[in-house]
């Protein structure tokens, strides 16, 4: 064994024996280790849901769209502020919540789906993104949409509901049986449609209320945390009539009566959050809370601009949901770091793809009289 | 002593060696994770930012008081093999936290270390940017993890098999020879 002493440098004194023991050791060490890289890696769970997992899926159902968020497809970029009134600042040391605290936002209204050309249709999930930049570097960014409750309780249901829900290429529509094996295997599901069914589709965007689904968690200056949902209430006057209803010419009657109502007067909401107790559920989404939930204003929301996604704009933003201040934590809902890892996913392959103009372009719309 | 790495270079290297390897398990599991992606992300960004501190203040350690030489019976390919993996792994241990920093300023995301703590922007907004620089991300991780590899294995080579006191040059307890 002295030629293998003499390639691996050993010392003559070493038995052949022992240095084979020694050099498996050092095999056994560095595949073992290499092992536990392919492991941590998701490599050996071919199986598993991941973020990229989800996002694929998203692709597969709506097909490709470069440069277009996979989900939220179709949306519009806004611009304006948020004028604490100080009644938030016992619940969050947030600074955005502090008394006369004025914080610039920026935002984008958007439809469900991952469709960026579809029309406009009145029953289609309508969401308020918004990201609040406090003048220390912190951020709040949240994604609500118009819904009282979400239709899935967990990631691995999302993923399932997507299948079930893509449309059948024969009749356009999702096939009744896969909806009905999909309700039937998640029975929250089923009561969280049945409440979505039964909302109050209001006229358009600026009447819609916005609602956080998720729970969070406010942390007081005085370290107090207290369970929390929250929702962007409209000023406006809900009206039953939505211009895409009312059957215009135009496939993006919603967006461009918004922006056209932006243009007129700035747009208000208030953000009211909902105080939960211990015994509501704060891992699960489909549940609401119940009814008699203090809520309290803690200022008002105005919407001032809108502009058509471009570069810089609200394009090239990922409204993460965990991106939050000092004073807005997390709950135990895991649809929120699903949430998180699939946005970064999604954003990360939109960010790097070329860009086509979005459908909506916010243009003031001389057919719409308003 | 001029036979064995200083102090303040042994504790960097141990410390270091563990804080990296983490950050590369965590890296890997994150990304592959719904539910523990949140938790991981934020202990990512504050591990990385102090690695990149750390090895910061370990190149100025070495500048100070260069390592003990190699043994002179080193056959001379293994000897640039050592120095070259070792400059690549300065090089990746400084690249990778300036690049996972960049990225995130490209994306535009506030780089938030600690409660209210956030790191200022390194880079101007742009996404084609923070998706190239998210790639080059996991490329010189990857390369990391092959150059931690061989590192690995001729640390174990000289410590179990050519017993040259390179490995107690750098271990942390005094050698008993
Ligand atoms: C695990 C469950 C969920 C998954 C996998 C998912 C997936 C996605 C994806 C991939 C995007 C595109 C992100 C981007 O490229 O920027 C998106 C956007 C969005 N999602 Fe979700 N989502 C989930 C749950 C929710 C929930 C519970 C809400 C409600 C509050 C919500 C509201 C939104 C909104 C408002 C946007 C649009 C944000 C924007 O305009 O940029 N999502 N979603
Ligand atoms: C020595 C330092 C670092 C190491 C070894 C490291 C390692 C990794 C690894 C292995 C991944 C997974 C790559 C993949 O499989 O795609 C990753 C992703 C990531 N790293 Fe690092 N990283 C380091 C420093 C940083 C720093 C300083 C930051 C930010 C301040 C950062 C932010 C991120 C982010 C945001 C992701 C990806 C999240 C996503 O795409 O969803 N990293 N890193
Ligand atoms: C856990 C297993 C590890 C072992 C057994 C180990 C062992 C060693 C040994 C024995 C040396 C001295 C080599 C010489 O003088 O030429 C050394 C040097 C070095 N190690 Fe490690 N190491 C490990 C992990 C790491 C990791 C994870 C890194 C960083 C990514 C690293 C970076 C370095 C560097 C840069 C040097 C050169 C020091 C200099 O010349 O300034 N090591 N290591």
């Amino acid at each position: 064994m002295t030629l293998l002493n003499d390639l691996t440098g050993a010392p003559p004194g070493m038995t052949g024996r022992s240095l084979l023991l020694r050099l498996s050791t050092l095999g056994a060490v560095v595949a073992g280790t290499a092992g536990g890289f392919a492991y941590a890696g998701g490599w050996l769970s071919p199986g598993l849901l991941t973020p990229a997992r989800i996002v694929d899926r998203f692709e597969a159902v709506n097909g490709p769209h470069p440069g277009f968020r996979r989900n939220h497809a179709k949306g519009l970029c806004v611009a304006g502020r948020f004028a604490a009134n100080g009644a938030g600042a016992r619940l969050s040391k947030a600074a955005l919540f502090a008394p006369g605290q004025v914080t610039p936002v920026l935002g984008r209204v958007a439809l469900a789906g991952g469709q960026p050309y579809a029309a406009d249709a009145e029953t289609t999930v309508r969401s308020l993104a918004l990201l609040f930049r406090q003048s220390d570097g912190e951020e709040w960014r949240t994604g609500m949409n118009n819904i009282p409750v979400f239709p899935v309780r967990t990631p691995e249901a999302f993923a399932a509901q997507l299948l079930a829900a893509k449309p059948d290429p024969a009749t356009g529509k999702p096939d009744p049986a896969r909806m009905a094996a999909f309700f039937a295997d998640h029975p929250e599901s089923a009561r969280a449609a049945a409440l979505i069914k039964a909302r109050i589709v209001t006229g358009g965007f600026a009447d819609s209320t916005f609602w956080s689904l998720n729970a969070f968690r406010f942390v007081a200056a005085n370290g107090s945390v207290r369970p929390v949902r929250w929702a962007f209430v409209p000023e406006r006057m809900a009206t039953a009539e939505t211009p895409a209803r009312a059957g215009q010419a135009d496939r993006n009657a919603l967006f461009d009566t918004f922006a056209a109502q932006v243009r007129q007067n700035p747009q208000r909401w208030h953000l009211v959050v909902t105080l939960g107790r211990v015994e509501d559920p704060t891992a699960d989404a489909t549940q609401p809370w119940p009814p008699d939930r203090e809520g309290v204003d803690v200022g008002t929301l105005s919407l001032t601009e809108v502009t058509p996604e471009a570069p810089h704009t609200c394009r090239d933003i990922n409204f993460d949901p965990l991106v939050l201040p000092d004073g807005i934590a997390p709950s135990d809902d895991p649809l929120l770091s699903a949430r998180s890892a699939a946005y970064a996913q999604s954003f990360t392959r939109r960010a790097g793809e070329a860009k086509a103009p979005s459908a909506v372009t916010g243009a003031p719309n001389p057919g719409a009289a308003l | 002593m001029t036979d064995r790495f200083n102090l303040p270079a042994r504790l960097l290297h141990w410390t270091m060696a563990t804080m990296i390897l983490a950050m590369l398990l965590i890296g890997a599991a994150m990304v592959t994770s719904l539910a523990d992606y949140h938790a991981l992300v934020a202990l990512h960004r504050p591990l990385g930012a102090l690695i990149l501190l750390l090895a910061v203040l370990r190149l100025a350690n070495r500048w100070r008081h260069p390592p003990p030489p190699l043994p002179a019976d080193l056959p001379a390919w293994q000897r640039i093999a050592a120095h070259g993996s070792h400059v690549a792994l300065y090089g990746l241990m400084l690249a990778l936290p300036l690049v996972g920093w960049g990225m995130l300023s490209a994306a535009r995301y506030p780089i938030v270390l600690a409660g209210p703590v956030v790191l200022p922007p390194i880079l101007p907004q742009s996404p084609m940017l923070a998706a190239s620089l998210r790639h080059v991300h996991t490329g010189l991780a990857y390369a990391l993890v092959a150059v931690f590899l061989a590192h690995l294995g001729a640390a174990l080579m000289h410590a179990l098999i050519r017993q040259d006191g390179v490995f107690a040059s750098m271990a942390p307890w005094r050698s008993r020879r």
